[in-house]
């Protein structure tokens, strides 16, 4: 899968709010990419846009996302952006081939039908398997995904179950046609450290078993550190750094990155001396009046006057795989 | 129903702080209630079941553990937000004295909030959007008859100047202001009668990353400023350790350690405050270290397992914990622990899990 200079904007009364505003990526097969940023860069509309289900007035503007999918004889490459989102085709990648996991199991789950109703669903749908062939693959699917008493939890409905079932649930229904990239947004943010950690060893070995490619999108940066292969930053609609995620976390280069690494309060490294963590100066600019040049030049430590304030930098390659979008640190760097 | 009636004891060790809130075995049973007309209450759910902890003057207090461990509702008890089944709350006023805020009337209830404060989780539900800056901040002012007119006016922007806000901004409404500058209302609003404790229930979760970390150096500074105390409620343990003296961990309702906060990450006493640490995915790639998966959910505080209430999820469980609850006990100077096994079993702080990592092998 390969995002390229993707531009998602939503047309709104109040002007318009550019939520993606060239994102480039690309996700590799059986990879694990982390998309990291605070509330309100895009990093959820990137998902939608890959899911072409971007909701109105939304609409993605510009850009591509190839999909290399693998069909009978070989492999063929779909642009997801000029299929309807209603098309045959994007609803058979739809579910199938690209799942999602969201955020909230509670508000993605239907209250009035049973999960087993649900899971069956999809696999009828893609794969034509009858009623009852269907439902075993439902109760194979709850059990791989570590669920108590499967043939009784898929007759519950979902307000019945914990937090950390239902999420459960929800990545069976997303994997129970072996997709070949699943997109979990937030999968873990409603959920206990404890829950929170059941679910990703999940991922992990369900990953390993099914060799999907996976893309994390959080703004937990210890989910990244540990779950992740590379790891996209976005602020503001833009892709402000893409590395590995070791160069990442040991050798970021745009300020952004430095300045959310540094804003962390790390467990096991409380001293008395660093009692104040650095934070980012000022907050979040509003969406509708993105200051010129360099969206984050007025937070920025680094900011030089006449260059970040007028020009939008680009993305470049400070090194092999590491780019980043700030020429004053590349230059630097 | 055996209920073990838990001991009480206090720190043997000797701070020199004197101790400002004290909470003795305190109790919030919920009835469960059954029926239309004739409803009859069918069971309790025992949201709060028999804590014990203490806070000295001006030191941070966190409390941490899962959602539905009743820790949230501990903190509303500590004001009588919620009146408490059982226990005792001890509270040393300022202006009178040592107090059991359970016992207190109406009246000496009032004088006594006027000391004791909270700062709620969302700042976007706990702002009247109906009120100015100046009626939000400046009510609590007006209702204890501290101050009105223009000397209101003069306290609400000092105290918004004190919280980083700025005092032009008085005329305005909440819903012209981001989420980090709403929880900077909440505090200039809990700060407005110059509290002795301050009960923070979640203040930063609802914030983003860079926000958290102002709010956190806020909160920090008004403590240093005007010597205020924290109760400080989350589940983010990251952000507890980094703001507290010292910890206390709830599990189920009830406490199952406390200690200092270096003591209590660096050499746990209790397999669930273990099991915790080693859960929270750490931000540093290099160190992928294998957590500690309980198995199975949260118990449920109306129907809780028998012995020890974490005992079904517990790696170390015996028989022993499946039928005695153990009682929070003092195993170290100011490290109390409720587990049959503390006193044998070796546990993993968060250090612990780096040295495995730097000696080249993965923690367990």
């Amino acid at each position: 899968m390969e995002v390229k200079n993707l531009k998602t904007y939503f047309f709104l009364d109040e002007g318009t709010v550019r939520a993606v505003d060239g994102a480039d990526f690309v996700i590799h097969r059986g990879e694990t990419l982390g998309v990291v940023g605070e509330s309100g860069c895009g990093k959820s509309v990137t998902a939608r846009s890959i899911m072409n289900i971007v909701p109105r007035p939304g609409k993605t503007v510009e850009g591509e996302i190839l999909y290399h999918r693998h069909v009978k004889g070989g492999e063929h490459i779909v642009d997801l952006t000029r299929l309807a989102p209603q098309s045959d085709e994007m609803r058979n990648i739809r579910g199938a081939e690209i799942a999602m996991v969201f955020q909230e199991p509670m508000t993605s789950l239907s209250p009035v039908h049973t999960v087993g109703n649900q899971i069956t669903e999809v696999i009828q749908l893609h794969q034509g398997l009858d009623r009852a062939t269907a439902r075993q693959r439902a109760i194979d699917m709850l059990d791989l995904v570590g669920m108590p008493l499967p043939d009784r939890t898929i007759d519950q409905y979902a307000h019945e179950l914990s937090g950390g079932m239902r999420q459960r649930a929800m990545i069976a229904m997303a994997l129970s046609c072996h997709p070949s990239l699943l997109i979990a947004d937030e999968p873990t943010t409603a959920l206990d450290v404890t829950t929170e950690a059941q679910i990703l060893k999940l991922m992990q070995l369900l990953q390993n078993d099914l060799g999907m490619a996976i893309m994390y999108i959080t703004h937990n940066l210890g989910v990244i550190a540990q779950m992740t292969e590379n790891v996209v930053v976005m602020y503001m609609g833009k892709v402000v750094e893409r590395a590995d995620v070791d160069t990442l976390f040991y050798h970021p280069q745009h300020p952004y990155t430095r300045a959310l690494l540094q804003s962390i309060p790390r467990l096991g490294q409380k001293t008395r001396e660093r009692r104040r963590l650095a934070s980012i100066r000022g907050m979040v600019p509003d969406p509708y009046a993105l200051p010129q040049g360099c969206a984050f030049h007025p937070r920025c430590s680094a900011m030089v006057a006449g260059k970040c304030d007028v020009e939008e930098p680009a993305l470049l390659e400070v090194a092999p795989g590491h780019l980043v979008r700030c020429p004053i640190c590349a230059g630097v760097g | 129903m055996a209920e073990v009636i838990k001991t009480t004891t206090t720190s043997t060790s000797a701070d020199k702080r004197p101790i400002l809130l004290e909470v003795k075995d305190l109790k919030k049973h919920f009835p469960i209630q059954k029926g239309f007309l004739l409803s009859k209450t069918v069971g309790y759910v025992k949201a709060v079941d028999g804590v014990n902890f203490y806070i000295r003057e001006r030191e941070t207090l966190g409390l941490v553990g899962e959602s539905g461990c009743g820790k949230t509702t501990t903190g509303r008890l500590i004001l009588r937000a919620y009146e408490p089944t059982a226990g005792e709350v001890w509270f040393n006023d300022r202006n009178m004295g040592r107090v059991n805020v359970p016992e207190l009337d109406g009246k000496q209830l009032k004088l006594l909030r006027q000391n004791m404060q909270m700062i709620f989780q969302d700042p976007y539900s706990s702002l009247n959007p109906r009120m100015t800056l100046l009626q939000i901040v400046g009510e609590p002012l007006l209702v204890n008859g501290v101050a009105k007119g223009a000397e209101l006016q003069d306290r609400v922007a000092e105290l918004l100047r004190v919280v980083g806000l700025r005092p032009e901004y008085m005329t305005r409404y909440p819903h012209a202001f981001s989420g980090g500058q709403r929880q900077r209302i909440g505090v200039a609003r809990a700060l407005a009668l110059h509290p002795q404790l301050v009960v923070c229930d979640e203040p930063v979760s609802a914030l983003d990353v860079s926000i958290q970390a102002q709010t956190l150096n806020l909160l920090q500074d008004l403590q240093e400023q005007f010597g205020l105390t924290y109760l400080f409620v989350s589940h983010d343990l990251s952000v507890v350790e980094h703001i507290s003296d010292r910890v206390a961990v709830m599990y189920v309702g009830k406490l199952v350690e406390s200690a200092t906060t270096d003591a209590l990450f660096r050499h746990p006493l209790h397999p669930y405050t273990e099991a915790l640490l080693s859960a929270v995915p750490k931000p540093d790639p290099r160190s992928r270290t294998e957590s500690i998966v309980l198995p199975g959910d949260v118990a449920d505080p109306a129907n809780p397992p028998s012995g020890c209430y974490f005992h079904p999820r517990c790696q170390y469980a015996t028989e022993q914990c499946q039928v005695e609850s153990p009682t929070l006990q003092e195993l170290e100077p100011e490290h109390f622990v409720s587990c049959h096994r503390a006193a044998e079993l070796e546990l993993v702080g968060v250090l612990g899990q780096e040295v495995h990592f730097n000696s080249g092998a993965k923690a367990r």
